[in-house]
């Protein structure tokens, strides 16, 4: 039977309380949102928090998704059952209903938030490859006032990111362009599972070119999830099946794979050239 | 710390220490036993119980975090000594063997149907992917599920007489 440590525990009924608390507590405290990423690490004694601040009870300050200017906002606490079903995002984006039909399985999207997934900065999440692909940005609170950090620059190591102790994911905000196609591939070993590699792609296309390409890939050491160079060859270009596969072979060099129990490192880097491949063409139709 | 829960529209007030899991909260706090407890890491799916009314693996709940909230077990499905259609289904399909998975089973079943009354087999085997079932295969499980919609449509049409 697995149990973890002792901890405080303390609900949060506003963010300014749940600031508060990440405040009085200090660093050993830790947020929990679904707590499918945390509860288990607690389990394993691989995370021993101090106190838990609850955050389940801000589902309005830190919910919804919503377009609002050019921006789609989506608040930390969405779970991924809801994303899954909101067709403002997934008509938008059809990456979220591509992405979030393989997350983990249903029962485990109904508790799982798109804040504690980027949070959690597993290298193998895969929201952090789909917000990575769509040049999203985070927004983050602390006492000090909001501020914002481009979701590339979110992650800074494993289970590293820009969020402070004291601070909070509030929401994430991806740009909206008109002539955006998206999609994202991923091969598991069987249903639920992580990913063995996964790959995103938006493409925005005018006048038959490619003006903007966000490629966004997890599980395969790619840093900060995207695929700069892969990106740049596509600025310009016209999409076809050949600058495709060219994107997915320079997306591949640049990852740097670990063999584990999902797979050796070649057939990972091979997934992330095909997978990528696949993304883009898929994208591109979309449009 | 002190929490309330209303369990299948029962209120239970407890002290409890917060790492307690809602699984075991369920089983040793209240000797609801139904709910069953197998891989603990969130994966097999027999501790799924709803939490106002969404299926979650309470293996990976706090306790504390339902208090306040609503839990439905696999002992609030039946209703004043009539067994749910869902448990009917598995019955009459054969839908288990050892019964270890079917309480999670019946519970995904039942949340199912509430939102999707008429599921095709494709949304019944994606609603249940979060379960393993090591005995029966899930074919006769599918089909239980599929018996309970085409019971429950019957039941609301002779109620709509
Ligand atoms: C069986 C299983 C299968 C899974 N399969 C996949 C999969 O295939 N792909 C995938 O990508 N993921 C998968 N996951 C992981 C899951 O999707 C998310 O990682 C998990 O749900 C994290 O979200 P959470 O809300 O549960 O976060 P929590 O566990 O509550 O938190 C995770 C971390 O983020 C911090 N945190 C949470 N919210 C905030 C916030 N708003 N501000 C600051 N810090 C915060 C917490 O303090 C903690 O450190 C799986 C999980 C399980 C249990
Ligand atoms: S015991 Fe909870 S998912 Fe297996
Ligand atoms: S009936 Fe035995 S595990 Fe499903």
């Amino acid at each position: 039977m697995q149990v973890p440590a002792t901890f405080e525990y303390e609900r949060a009924d506003s963010v300014p309380h749940a600031l508060e608390l990440l405040e009085h507590y200090g660093p050993e405290a830790r947020v929990v949102a679904g707590g499918h990423s945390l509860i288990p690490m607690m389990k394993l004694r691989l995370a021993q928090p101090e106190a838990l601040i609850d955050i389940n009870g801000l589902a309005d300050e830190l919910g919804g998704i919503a377009v609002e200017g050019d921006e789609l906002a989506i608040g930390a606490m969405v779970r991924h059952t809801e994303l899954l079903e909101s067709a403002t995002a997934t008509d938008l984006f059809p990456i979220f209903r591509d992405a979030e039909r393989v997350i983990a399985d249903p029962i485990v999207r109904n508790r799982g938030t798109v804040g504690g997934s980027l949070c959690q900065g597993d290298p193998s999440e895969d929201l952090s490859a789909v917000f990575a692909a769509l040049r999203a940005t985070a927004v983050i609170q602390g006492p000090g006032g909001t501020r914002t950090v481009p979701v590339r620059e979110f992650h800074q190591g494993p289970y590293e990111t820009a969020v402070e102790p004291n601070e909070l994911l509030i929401q994430l905000r991806v740009p909206v362009a008109p002539g955006t196609g998206s999609a994202y591939e991923k091969v598991e070993r069987r249903v639920g599972d992580w990913p063995v590699a996964a790959a995103g792609a938006v493409l925005r296309i005018e006048g038959g070119t490619i003006v903007q390409a966000g490629i966004g890939l997890t599980a395969v050491g790619a840093a900060h999830f995207c695929a700069p160079e892969a990106e740049a060859y596509l600025d310009g270009r016209v999409p076809d099946a050949e600058a495709f596969a060219q994107a997915g072979r320079i997306a591949a060099e640049h990852c740097e794979p670990h063999a584990d129990q999902r797979g050796p490192a070649d057939y990972k880097r091979h997934l992330a050239a095909e997978l990528t491949r696949r993304a883009l063409a898929r994208a591109a139709g979309r449009i | 710390m002190r929490i309330t829960v209303s369990v299948n529209g029962q209120s239970y007030t407890r002290d409890v220490e917060p790492r307690l899991l809602l699984v075991h909260f369920l089983r040793d706090e209240l000797d609801l036993t139904g709910t069953h407890w197998g891989c603990d890491t969130s994966n097999c799916g027999v501790c799924t119980v709803r939490l106002d009314g969404v299926p979650v693996k309470s293996c990976t709940v706090l306790a504390v975090m339902a208090d306040g909230h609503e839990v439905t077990t696999v002992e609030g499905l039946e209703r004043d000594g009539e067994l749910d259609a869902v448990q009917k289904g598995f019955v009459e399909c054969h839908g288990l063997q050892c019964g270890f998975c079917t309480p999670g089973m019946l519970l995904t079943a039942r949340a199912l149907l509430d939102r999707h009354p008429d599921p095709d087999e494709s949304q019944i085997r994606e609603a249940i992917s979060g379960q393993l079932c090591r005995c029966t295969g899930y074919e006769n499980i599918v089909r239980s599920i599929r018996w309970a919609a085409t019971s429950d449509v019957a039941e609301s049409a002779t109620e709509a007489k």
